[in-house]
């Protein structure tokens, strides 16, 4: 369980990543920085986290700033991605589904995430993916396939997807559109617009602005909150280190998120849901 | 009452191409019957049995019923073929994702007990639940998104394992 705990950015190793991370928010930098240099206190990760999220709401405002049409815009400078990384994406291409192929498992998401994307309360909630940011929906099923996320379902519906057709599904819901699927407890909306708007300075919980955007759309890794069921973001976020950041060898960036979900109380964290839930 | 009874048993628990409805969720059974009165459910025995029973059937006497027979005790059909459970029990939990097949717990719950709107499928008859799937590929009841996509995506040998493992669910 140690090795669980460990690992988290410092100061020096923002410097160290720097570079890479300059002109998008690349979820393998961040990975890779995450492994580099571990650190063990609560205090110091609580920090780290904090510190990244400057870091990255920063790199998010360059990136708009240097890109005009921002999602696109920020897809991986090939240039500069590790060899390594550029062969996967390559061999990603080359493995690109047939449209019919492709349709028909587009098909089978939408089974239970809703005809449009939007979502879909069953036994469970499923959530919204319309709109979500490629990059993420891509980096959670290969959390789903590796373990670092654990969901039964999921494993099972991941785990037979090919590269292309895994890159090809996390694109695949990136321009759709539809309304919230609503259900949110709307007297809590205004206290959960605060807490996303400025943060809880006392429990050192961050604006979720500064990293997923005022319009809470995201950005890269940063996944979209914008339209994301009540009660189940309300359930991610209440176990949040149950499900995410599994695997002690492959820490990832559910990792930021951890010590921000364990800061909000359960009121809170209904609050901040209730208001995501509203957001179009 | 009488008139339900007439096909559905006096405990409500099925008889023949009528479905048990005892125990069933209540959301679910206003939505049915009020689909029955639209013509939006469609099934052959719907539009024999059903669209004349509903046709001058008020809302609040649609929710009245449906708490009655919601809060009936309901009791397992066990008519399936036992051989093929452990296959219909595999399906229910994980699909087959190869094939497209959802998986049905996430929707009608672990012990098929169903949630609001979404029917309860532990212990209906084996034959209840085989015709529905078969007749969902075939193109009736159309608006009940996400079923006639499911049913489509499953085989007859997976239909009768999962109406197998269903009917025996308590």
């Amino acid at each position: 369980m140690t090795g669980r705990r460990a690992p988290l950015l410092d100061h020096a190793a923002f410097e160290r990543n720097r570079s890479n991370a300059e002109n998008v928010i690349d979820s393998k930098n961040l990975e890779r920085a995450l492994r580099e240099k571990p650190v063990s206190t609560f205090s110091q990760r609580a920090l780290g986290g904090l510190a990244l999220a400057a870091l990255l709401f920063s790199t998010i405002a360059r990136a708009q700033g240097l890109n005009a049409e921002p999602p696109k815009a920020a897809a991986p400078n090939k240039a500069e991605a590790p060899k390594a990384e550029t062969a996967k994406a390559d061999a990603a291409k080359a493995d690109a589904p047939p449209r019919a192929e492709f349709e028909a498992k587009f098909t089978y998401c939408k089974t239970c995430h809703g005809v449009s994307g939007q979502g879909f309360r069953g036994a469970y909630p499923m959530p919204r993916l319309a709109g979500q940011q490629p990059e993420y929906l891509q980096n959670q099923l290969e959390a789903f396939i590796e373990r670092r996320r654990v969901n039964p379902v999921m494993f099972n519906v991941a785990h037979v997807l090919r590269p292309g057709m895994l890159t090809a599904l996390a694109e695949g819901f990136r321009d759709l559109n539809p309304k919230p699927l609503g259900g949110e407890p709307r007297e809590l909306i205004p206290a959960g617009k605060k807490i996303f708007e400025e943060g809880v300075p006392a429990a050192n919980v961050p604006p979720c602005a500064s990293c997923h955007g005022a319009d809470a759309k995201g950005q890269g890794a940063m996944p979209r909150l914008a339209g994301q069921l009540y009660d189940y973001t309300t359930r991610k976020l209440t176990n949040w280190s149950k499900e995410r950041g599994q695997d002690p060898a492959k820490p990832d960036t559910s990792q930021l998120m951890e010590p921000i979900a364990h800061g909000l109380t359960p009121q809170q964290v209904s609050e901040v849901a209730a208001y995501l839930g509203s957001l179009e | 009452m009488r008139n339900c009874t007439w096909c559905h048993g006096s405990a409500a628990q099925g008889f023949s191409s009528a479905p048990r409805i005892a125990g069933q969720q209540p959301h679910y059974l206003v939505e049915q019957l009020l689909a029955f009165k639209d013509h939006s459910r469609d099934n052959p025995t719907s539009k024999q049995y059903m669209w004349g029973a509903t046709a001058r059937l008020a809302p609040e006497l649609a929710s009245e019923f449906a708490a009655y027979f919601a809060a009936l005790p309901a009791e397992p059909a066990n008519d399936g073929d036992s051989a093929l459970v452990e296959a219909g029990r595999t399906l229910y939990e994980h699909g087959a994702a190869e094939s497209n097949v959802a998986a049905c717990v996430v929707c009608h719950g672990p012990n098929a007990q169903g949630f609001e709107a979404i029917p309860r499928l532990g212990g209906l008859s084996y034959g209840y639940l085989k015709s529905r799937l078969a007749q969902w590929s075939e193109g009736y009841h159309a608006s009940a998104f996400p079923m006639p996509q499911v049913a489509t995506s499953l085989s007859p040998e997976e239909v009768d394992a999962l109406a197998s493992y269903l009917s025996f669910l308590r």
